[in-house]
């Protein structure tokens, strides 16, 4: 047994955990992996907990799912493995794999008695990392110590694939691990799990070890301030010391935000790369990104910090948007990463299960969104961001939207925990994304303007809204990113306003329909990748949305802008609250009626809009919608925290640019970048 | 000595159990999960068996009562049942199982209730008999206790 871990009593399975750095001789490992055993069986649960202890590790049995969870979620870094039998009563084993992987990113071993092939390959498709058949055999076990191993390789290899890391930087980064353990490969294994684990900690700073490096706890503000900077050195530019010199926290080290910046890129890139269709390894990707940047913030509790995220968000993501919008139509088809990078840490999880075509419902329905009401959650600018980055990549905005799915999900899961509605907004946005560019026939368009719209509207009127970060179409959301961020933010808290567990849950209902929960949120992650890219490329995604959205972007660039504030996310609306089925029309309207209700609070059936009627709604609407957002649009790192501007905020910040040209919004939504003009159709 | 007897008599037992097709290689498993520190695990595993399978036979039991069955439920009980029987190595009682899904799955519900007949006997036979092999090698057991010359 492990000598520093009890039996894998969750006290020893705390963020201590059993593989400090400095406690445990790395040559003992596997013995010590700390697992969690989940079957409602408790004959089989015995077994399984001996069988384990017999293989050294330590071991955590327990009988319900949802148990399991909040273990996990207590203890986020107190477990390296998950086994989990697939039939249970009270959730279901995919669902509970789901889960994890989005919340947690652990590996999850699927067991079943049932060895038919189409279970087998659910678990496959739902991310299990390895799926045993019972009666398990010791032997089975012994091996499972493989899993964690090759997911943190993985995570190095993305890292490296990210490209953008300085090369120094992640030399650095492995060597500094090395120096850690004395066994290179769990050396690395382990100090880069325990820096991951660091730096996910929400933990104040705290120099507890000698060895490792003091943690940081990558706050809402942090992060909203390491985005900002990011954003603004743009995200194939951003490096680490630039990053850390233009985000000037004292205390912060270059590793600190190279790790960071890891973690984001990888967000962005798997926001990105999550293709439309039910990709398991999309999800588990995702998932893992998003689990890692979940637990940036928090889940469970961190309402502020996913709302300093979200909000910021919006801040950065108009910029973003602009930027990446403008200045990058392919940024996000072709890479991904960065965009799923930030993402990521945005804990846009709840984008994944946002694809749910609408299945949002109860999200949204929760409150009529108040597009321009600030919304106090932050989470919508962010999403919108995240919407639009993902919207971005004109191009393949289906991957986008897949990524935004992906983001909106996590998002709207965090926003869930914090506040359920921003939640919703991304995941509308990431769904009505992908809706709206059917409609609109520009697919990147929707995908922008769905984030944005999706922020909006979702939550008022439609669950559904929420729910859609399948966004597929990945389209024009990019163009809408900064406005309909807050928009979108807002939107999802009326939705959402249950934290946590409640507003994941209507995710997984949502994945349920939706189908492959993984789509859903990588819809979403597409979404907020559009919107990142927007946010980056600056005005490119405003062009996107507008086309999208066939607002006739032609027809008036500014307005455009404007509209894109709003069209988006009337296309997100739409898409949201009308049922998956009619797509464009629905979502049209249901945009139009979101925006609507945001702007006007008037139209709120107009079910027919699509884009048309956006169009004539956002030129209506559009100065208003401007006019009532973003205040602070322009402090991104302020977004976040308490901050109700949300959607007026961006609202207004979207409305002054359109009219000023560029909004006061802070330069750091970059509303600069909105111009309409470029739109790339 | 008496004390070889019953380890002679046990282990014979123990060997017909394989023989007859009433454990499987599962069981062995388990075995071999007992040591020292657990030296009666194999006895708490199916002890524990026992003791939660039958609320899932009861379960079933009642679902196979009502009219029309709800082959669905009456499917998931049973893999239910299943799950755990395998674990312990229960090769006969599995096969009922195995056999009883199947006609869930026809919507077979005289065979579902046939096979449930069969299935229950098996499940007692196994039962008695690893109640006696466990009491008897507790007798017997390594401990310094003097031997029973009482094999029941």
């Amino acid at each position: 047994m492990n000598p520093s871990n009890g039996k894998g009593s969750i006290a020893t399975a705390s963020s201590s955990g059993a593989w400090k750095v400095g406690d445990v001789v790395p040559d003992q490992f596997p013995a010590g992996l700390r697992v969690l055993v989940v079957d409602d069986d408790p004959t089989c649960l015995v077994i399984l907990e001996k069988m384990l202890r017999a293989c050294l590790y330590a071991v955590t049995k327990c009988n319900r799912a949802e148990i399991a969870l909040s273990l996990l979620r207590e203890n986020k870094n107190g477990f390296d493995i998950v086994i989990s039998d697939v039939h249970m009563p009270d959730m279901d084993g995919f669902k509970l794999l789901e889960h994890i992987g989005l919340e947690m990113d652990l590996p999850v071993i699927m067991m079943s008695a049932d060895d038919e092939k189409n279970v087998v390959m659910k678990g496959v498709t739902h991310g299990a990392c390895d799926y045993l058949i019972k009666p398990v055999r010791i032997e089975a076990l012994k091996n499972i110590w493989q899993h964690v191993v090759r997911k943190r390789k993985n995570e190095w290899k993305e890292l490296d694939q990210s490209g953008s890391l300085e090369d120094g930087d992640r030399q650095q980064k492995p060597s500094d691990e090395v120096e850690y353990s004395s066994s290179a490969n769990e050396g690395n294994w382990k100090s880069s799990k325990k820096r991951k684990d660091e730096e996910e900690d929400i933990e104040d700073r705290d120099d507890t070890s000698t060895l490792k490096k003091p943690r940081v706890v990558w706050s809402v503000e942090l992060h909203q301030q390491f985005v900002a900077a990011v954003n603004q050195l743009g995200i194939d530019k951003a490096v680490p010391k630039k990053i850390l010199e233009l985000m000037n926290v004292p205390g912060l080290t270059r590793e600190n935000v190279a790790s960071h910046l890891q973690k984001y890129r990888l967000y962005l890139r798997r926001l990105s790369g999550v293709s439309q269709h039910h990709s398991s390894l999309n999800n588990s990707f995702i998932s893992a990104q998003e689990a890692t940047f979940g637990s940036m913030s928090s889940l469970n509790g961190l309402d502020l910090q996913t709302l300093a995220v979200t909000g910021q968000l919006p801040a950065q993501s108009l910029a973003t948007l602009q930027a990446a919008g403008l200045g990058r139509p392919t940024a996000k088809s072709g890479i991904p990463m960065p965009l799923v990078d930030q993402r990521n840490l945005f804990s846009f999880e709840n984008p994944k299960p946002r694809f749910g075509e609408g299945q949002q419902q109860h999200l949204s329905s929760s409150k009529p969104v108040n597009l321009l009401h600030g919304i106090p959650t932050t989470m919508e600018p962010k999403q919108l961001a995240n919407l639009h980055q993902s919207a971005q990549p004109l191009g393949n905005m289906n991957v986008q939207v897949n990524a935004h799915g992906g983001h909106s999900s996590s998002l709207l899961m965090q926003m869930g925990q914090t506040q359920s509605r921003g939640q919703i907004l991304n995941e509308s946005a990431g769904s009505h994304v992908p809706r709206l560019p059917s409609s609109v026939g520009h697919p990147a368009i929707s995908n922008g303007i769905a984030g944005g719209v999706i922020g909006i509207n979702g939550i008022g009127d439609n669950s559904r809204g929420i729910g859609y970060n399948q966004v597929r179409p990945t389209s024009s959301m990019l163009s809408f990113p900064m406005n309909h961020t807050s928009e979108l933010a807002s939107n999802s808290f009326p939705l959402g306003s249950t934290p946590g567990i409640s507003n994941i849950t209507p995710k997984g209902a949502f994945q349920d329909e939706i189908n492959s929960e993984i789509k859903g949120s990588t819809g979403f992650g597409a979404s907020y990748d559009i919107f990142n890219d927007l946010h980056q490329q600056k005005s490119q995604n405003w062009e996107l949305h507008n086309v999208g959205l066939q607002f006739s972007a032609s027809q008036n660039a500014n307005r455009l802008q404007g509209n894109l504030d709003i069209s988006p996310s009337v296309l997100v609306r739409q898409g949201y609250s009308s049922s998956q089925t009619s797509g464009q029309n629905r979502n049209v309207s249901d945009i139009g009626r979101a925006v609507f209700s945001g702007v006007e609070s008037t139209q709120q059936g107009n079910t027919q809009i699509i884009g048309q009627q956006l169009n004539n709604f956002l030129v209506d609407n559009s100065v208003r919608v401007k006019a009532e957002s973003i205040p602070d649009a322009g402090s991104q790192s302020i977004l976040f925290p308490e901050n109700n501007f949300g959607q007026e905020d961006l609202m207004s910040a979207l409305l002054k640019q359109q009219q000023g040209g560029i909004a006061p919004a802070e330069s750091e939504f970059d509303l600069d970048g909105y111009s309409i003009d470029n739109i790339p159709v | 000595m008496e004390r070889n007897q019953m380890h002679k008599h046990i282990f014979l037992m123990r060997q017909s159990f394989f023989d007859q097709g009433l454990l499987d290689e599962q069981f062995i498993q388990l075995e071999e999960l007992q040591d020292d520190a657990n030296p009666n695990f194999v006895e708490e595993v199916v002890t524990l068996y026992y003791r939660d399978s039958s609320r899932t036979l009861l379960n079933i039991e009642q679902s196979l009562e009502k009219n029309p069955l709800d082959f669905n439920k009456l499917d998931n009980y049973m893999h239910q049942f299943k799950g755990s029987s395998t674990s312990i190595g229960a090769k006969k009682v599995k096969a009922e199982c195995t056999q009883f899904r199947e006609y869930c799955r026809a919507g077979n519900g005289e065979g579902c209730m046939r096979t449930f007949q069969q299935l229950k006997k098996e499940y007692a036979i196994l039962k008695k008999k690893l109640e006696t092999y466990f009491q008897q090698t507790r007798q017997a057991g390594p401990s310094e206790t003097a031997c029973r010359p009482r094999m029941n």
